[in-house]
């Protein structure tokens, strides 16, 4: 699964035909995090019909801060990252029991907006998902779902987060053509951009890299670091190479008799060098997952 | 395995013997198949096409329809066919939609009306054609008119366009519908702007198994809109269709085979034009999706 080399991808540049890309404006680099947590989350528990699938996780996402969720496959890391912007209503007859709050709000309560929340909570799933229609098109239409309707102000963003992606470069003279000849790492790229056209505070990222082959994949990881400051991520990610790479913070989740808990959430430094519990050792060290 | 071991115990020489045999019957059914469309198709074409011309395209017919043309008979089939398809299109599409994005797969209510569907479409025409006379004709007073016809086959139509639109909406990927409510769009945004588009090629495929069968219909236009050949001045007067107008002239007027053969001809040549045109653009609009211009 995990192919890539860790440190192998690090530059800004790759020589891949169509994943080449040039750096946007965006070059801050992590700037380090204050601990101010902007996702607060509060014995949350969540269960499909009979199923339980997290049990009592309490964690804090800080702004601005990469925080990778790690552990192994079934354990309720993408269940708990889409219980984030509440992407788990799709799922019949899921139930929650604790809270979550985003910036203040509890996000299952009465007053949550819903478009709001997933305005301010974007997310990016494993596997690419642009919709069938243009590249264009395809960052338009959630804006104007959002109410951006205006041409020149519509043009306006998605000129800027094609540049923030780094796509506007190689896209720039066929914006109208379909987006799904682009290839699987400029469609991810294009993903990411049309939730960052929604102008989020958080992205949730799903395995982002994990159905893209190395070359386009580091060119999703530095992306993503880039990213990181403007934004609070929130990635699953299987890679713990790439969680080391570019993690603040870490949260190691495992199943205990099929229910996904959290086991240690802590600074990524620390998870990986001196992890608290023994099964974060195991794991990490490729003894156990 | 256990085959593995009795084709090597038969040996070779019997297996490519019936190899042979299977290959050989297989192009014999696919020669007969074709040969019956090209029969037909040469039939109609001897006994008809020194009939065909410009004039009997446009012109009305006279004699019973023995002389002159079928202008007025285009012009009815074309009406009748605006008519149940504007009417059918809208109500298909939406009791798909309704299926498939705002009915859970298993619910009572979906089952009901899934079945309801099935059975309408194994209902005989000329069932259709009788209840078309007593609800569209006599009972909201629409009488034979080309109105009636058209809310007729609208009936016929509606069971084959829910169940190719919901067929193509339930095979588009989940990831669509997620990544839309990922984005904060609204179902109907997502139904409108992502989901119908995607589905296009399925929705034209059940257009066009309509359209065929809107032109090929008889037994349910016989009691609605009726067998008039005038040139129809409104959609309350009655109109002869194509596929009426061939059954009459083979059926009730003597010496009226040539024209038959003739509007057959044009009837089928249209149906060929339409699948054609309906096919490039289902391909086209396909690989628009996908490839780079």
């Amino acid at each position: 699964m995990n192919t890539k080399q860790p440190g192998a991808i690090t530059s800004g540049r790759f020589m891949g035909q169509d994943d080449t890309y040039t750096l946007g404006p965006m070059q801050s680099g992590p700037a380090c995090c204050e601990p101010q947590p902007l996702i607060e989350v509060e014995s949350f528990s969540l269960r499909y019909g009979a199923r339980i699938v997290l049990e009592n996780i309490s964690l804090n996402v800080y702004r601005g801060c990469i925080t990778a969720l790690i552990g192994p496959s079934g354990c309720g890391k993408t269940s708990f990252l889409s219980s984030i912007n509440r992407l788990t209503d799709l799922i019949p007859g899921c139930r929650i029991a604790g809270g979550i709050r985003v910036d203040n709000c509890d996000i299952h309560g009465s007053d949550c907006d819903l478009r709001a929340l997933r305005g301010k909570v974007g997310m990016v799933f494993q596997k690419p998902t642009p919709f069938p229609l243009s590249i264009h098109r395809n960052i338009e239409l959630p804006l104007r779902e959002h109410g951006v309707v205006r041409r020149p102000e519509v043009d306006s963003i998605v000129q800027r987060v094609l540049q923030d992606v780094g796509l506007w470069e190689e896209v720039h003279d066929r914006l109208h053509s379909p987006a799904l000849s682009l290839s699987g790492g400029q469609q991810q790229r294009l993903c990411i951009a049309r939730a960052l056209a929604l102008a989020p505070e958080i992205l949730l990222m799903d395995e982002p890299c994990s159905a893209l082959d190395p070359i386009a994949s580091g060119v999703v990881e530095d992306l993503i670091r880039r990213l990181c400051g403007r934004y609070t991520i929130v990635i699953v990610t299987h890679n713990l190479a790439q969680a080391r790479r570019i993690a603040h913070y870490a949260a190691f989740f495992w199943t205990r008799g099929d229910v996904g808990r959290l086991v240690e959430f802590g600074h990524c430094r620390q998870i990986f060098e001196a992890p608290a519990h023994e099964l974060t050792a195991a794991y990490i060290n490729g003894a156990r997952g | 395995m256990g085959n593995a071991e009795t084709a090597s115990a038969r040996g070779t020489p019997g297996n490519a013997w019936q190899d042979r045999l299977a290959e050989w019957s297989v192009y014999v059914v696919a020669l007969l198949i074709s040969a019956v469309f090209l029969w037909m198709l040469s039939d109609l074409a001897l006994g008809g096409i020194e009939h065909l011309s410009w004039s009997f395209l446009l012109d009305p017919p006279q004699n019973a329809g023995r002389g002159g043309g079928i202008g007025s008979i285009l012009v009815s089939t074309v009406l009748v066919l605006l008519i149940a398809l504007v009417v059918a299109l809208p109500l298909g599409w939406a009791a798909a939609v309704m299926l498939s994005e705002y009915v859970s797969s298993d619910s009572r209510f979906g089952h009901t009306v899934r079945h309801s569907l099935q059975v309408l479409a194994a209902v005989p025409s000329i069932v259709f054609g009788l209840f078309g006379n007593a609800f569209f004709s006599i009972y909201l007073g629409l009488g034979f008119s080309i109105l009636s016809g058209g809310l007729t086959l609208a009936c016929m139509l509606l069971p084959i366009l829910v169940s190719t639109a919901e067929a193509g909406l339930r095979a588009l990927p989940d990831t669509y519908r997620s990544s839309a409510m990922a984005l904060g769009m609204s179902r109907a945004a997502t139904v409108f702007h992502v989901l119908l588009p995607a589905a296009a090629p399925a929705l034209i495929t059940g257009l066009l198994l309509g359209i065929g069968r809107v032109m090929a219909e008889t037994a349910a236009l016989l009691f609605t809109s009726g067998y008039v050949d005038r040139m129809p001045e409104s959609l309350l007067d009655s109109g002869r269709t194509l596929a009426m107008h061939i059954f009459d002239l083979s059926m009730n007027v003597p010496g009226g085979d040539a024209a038959a053969h003739a509007s057959a001809l044009v009837l089928i040549v249209a149906l060929l034009l339409i699948n054609l045109l309906a096919m490039k653009l289902a391909t086209s609009w396909q690989r628009g999706k996908i490839a780079a211009e």
